[in-house]
């Protein structure tokens, strides 16, 4: 791609942007729309720094992001650790593969939702059924990723290192999972954009804390900026955890685009 | 020094659309210090011949032996040159080359050193720390020998290793496969579609013929002795006697390739 038409594109979001702000500012500042529906957007950014300085629903709007991004943190660290191990298991052994893929398959189209009520009356309203619904959504596309990039991996590659002298274990860590890491990493891209809308939603039911327990509360009192605020930061921390994610995609498996 | 003999192997392939007989009854011998070159059109079993000499393959009929001892898989003492490379992408040519001594858990600093005066035998010494997609086919090529190389084998086998590669390339780098045989006394088992590759690079010349895949001629030939010992390339690949051979060899291909479309017919 040249630099010229990396410009031309960036001119072109910029306008879009530019033209969606526009809008709104002129709909809510000529008096069209009542602030209740739709607030200005000086207002909301007002109501931003109100919200870091002073909080809302009894705490600051840093300790609502830090529930959320702990809550996704803690999912997402038990579903590397467990759904890559089994989406190797089932890439490499077309049994285990029988024996677990229906199950994901069963689960993995139901919406979270959807099943919530069933985790809450198992789990109760506190932090293990928040976690253990995002760690759901996270680990079907991970484990389905993995499973799928271990088969497709080059025979040539494995029967190299087998005369190279390698065991197993050592295909396996060495061969496998490294050729499987360029899937795998765009699998948990996909999966960490499911898992964090899972969570917002999660926190619209059973939360005293997080991004989504406080854009429910706001609606509730009818407080449209703070509705808006907070959809803007539940929008911003989705775009941070997607660039750090094609960061690391291009830092750790960057050889696969390279061609 | 021991030899790696491959004895009556028969292979079938068994797939859905029936049975393929890919290898029928063939024996050839590899000793350490010989250069044997397959030489056979596409789809004649010289892969599988390769594979089933390899270990990656077991033969359905017949054995292979390396000094008298079976061959039940794959080992460092028969190393294999790809003809696509398959080499990890996402490690430098460096790390690449030390792969197979770190499988054997050789220290980090060792490996470096021993991947490093392998590239420098194969003549990429400035390249250890690029990455593989920064290189071309025929450096790609140098780097997967000298990865095969790194692991002292008493066999090296290759599978069309230049058959990617453009004419200069390829010239040089069969200089640089006769030069590492002189330096090594390895015996060497390599396929290639190239009657003249096939005649520079042997010491023993295997003609296959495909449907079921067999050893039709055998021959033995000095022209790569006679280059380790100063002729020039030019020189050799001129000589009446190449020439000749060259077209023996054409015939033979072509005597054999109509005598099996008769029998199809
Ligand atoms: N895994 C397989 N299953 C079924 N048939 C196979 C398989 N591998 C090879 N064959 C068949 O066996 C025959 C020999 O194949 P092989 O790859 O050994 O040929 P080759 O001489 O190496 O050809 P090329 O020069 O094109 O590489 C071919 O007819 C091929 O279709
Ligand atoms: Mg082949």
């Amino acid at each position: 791609m040249s630099a010229d038409r990396g410009r031309s594109n960036a001119l072109a979001t910029l306008a879009s942007l530019g033209a969606i702000l526009a809008l709104w500012w002129g709909v809510t500042a000529s008096g069209l729309i009542a602030p209740l529906f739709l607030p200005g957007p000086s207002e909301v950014l007002l109501r931003l720094v109100d919200l870091a300085r002073h909080g809302f629903v009894g705490a600051s709007l840093l300790q609502h992001m830090a529930a959320s991004l702990a809550r996704v943190g803690l999912a997402m660290l038990f579903a590397v650790i467990t759904a890559i191990p089994v989406g190797m298991a089932m890439g490499l052994y077309p049994r285990i593969n029988a024996a677990i893929d229906p199950l994901i398959e069963f689960y993995r189209p139901v919406p979270p939702l959807a099943y919530l009520p069933l985790m809450v009356i198992w789990f109760g309203i506190g932090e293990l059924t928040k976690i253990l619904l995002i760690y759901l959504a996270i680990f079907a596309p991970l484990a389905i990723a993995t499973a799928s990039g271990v088969r497709r991996v080059d025979p040539g590659r494995i029967r190299a290192a087998q005369s190279l002298g390698a065991n197993r274990d050592q295909i396996a860590w060495l061969v496998i999972f490294p050729s499987a890491l360029p899937d795998i990493l765009t699998g948990l891209r996909i999966a960490l954009g499911v898992g964090w809308s899972t969570l917002v939603a999660a926190e619209l039911v059973a939360a005293t804390r997080g991004l989504g327990f406080m854009v429910q509360s706001a609606s509730q009192m009818l407080v449209t900026d703070v509705v808006l605020a907070g959809i803007f930061v539940i929008a911003l921390i989705a775009l941070a955890i997607e660039l750090v994610l094609r960061w690391v995609e291009r830092r750790f498996a960057g050889w696969a685009s390279a061609g | 020094m021991p030899v790696l003999s491959v004895e009556r192997v028969s292979v079938t392939y068994r797939s859905k659309r029936g049975a393929v007989a890919a290898l029928a009854d063939v024996s050839v011998d590899v000793p350490s210090g010989e250069i044997v070159v397959a030489l056979g059109a596409s789809g004649c079993g010289k892969s599988t011949l390769l594979n089933v000499m390899a270990g990656f393959l077991k033969p359905t009929t017949g054995a292979v032996t390396v000094g008298g001892l079976p061959v039940t898989g794959p080992g460092t003492d028969r190393a294999v040159v790809f003809q696509d490379d398959a080499l990890m992408p996402w490690l430098s040519a460096q790390d690449n080359v030390a792969f197979g001594l770190q499988m054997r858990g050789m220290g980090q600093a060792e490996r470096r050193d021993a991947a490093r005066e392998m590239l420098a035998q194969v003549g990429l010494e400035a390249f250890a720390g690029h990455a593989i997609h920064e290189m071309s086919g025929g450096m790609r090529q140098r780097v997967g020998l000298a990865r095969a190389l790194a692991v002292k084998p008493d066999f090296l086998l290759m599978d069309e290793p230049l058959g990617a590669l453009d004419e200069l390339t390829r010239e040089r780098m069969q200089m640089l496969v006769l030069n590492l045989w002189q330096r090594s006394g390895k015996g060497i088992f390599l396929i290639t579609h190239s009657i003249e590759e096939a005649l520079f690079l042997a010491t023993r010349l295997v003609l296959l013929s495909p449907r079921p895949g067999r050893i039709v001629q055998r021959y033995e030939t000095g022209f790569a002795r006679r280059f380790l010992a100063g002729e020039p390339v030019r020189a050799i690949k001129a000589d009446p006697a190449f020439v000749a051979m060259r077209e023996e060899l054409s015939n033979a291909i072509l005597a054999h390739e109509e005598e099996a479309l008769a029998h199809v017919g």
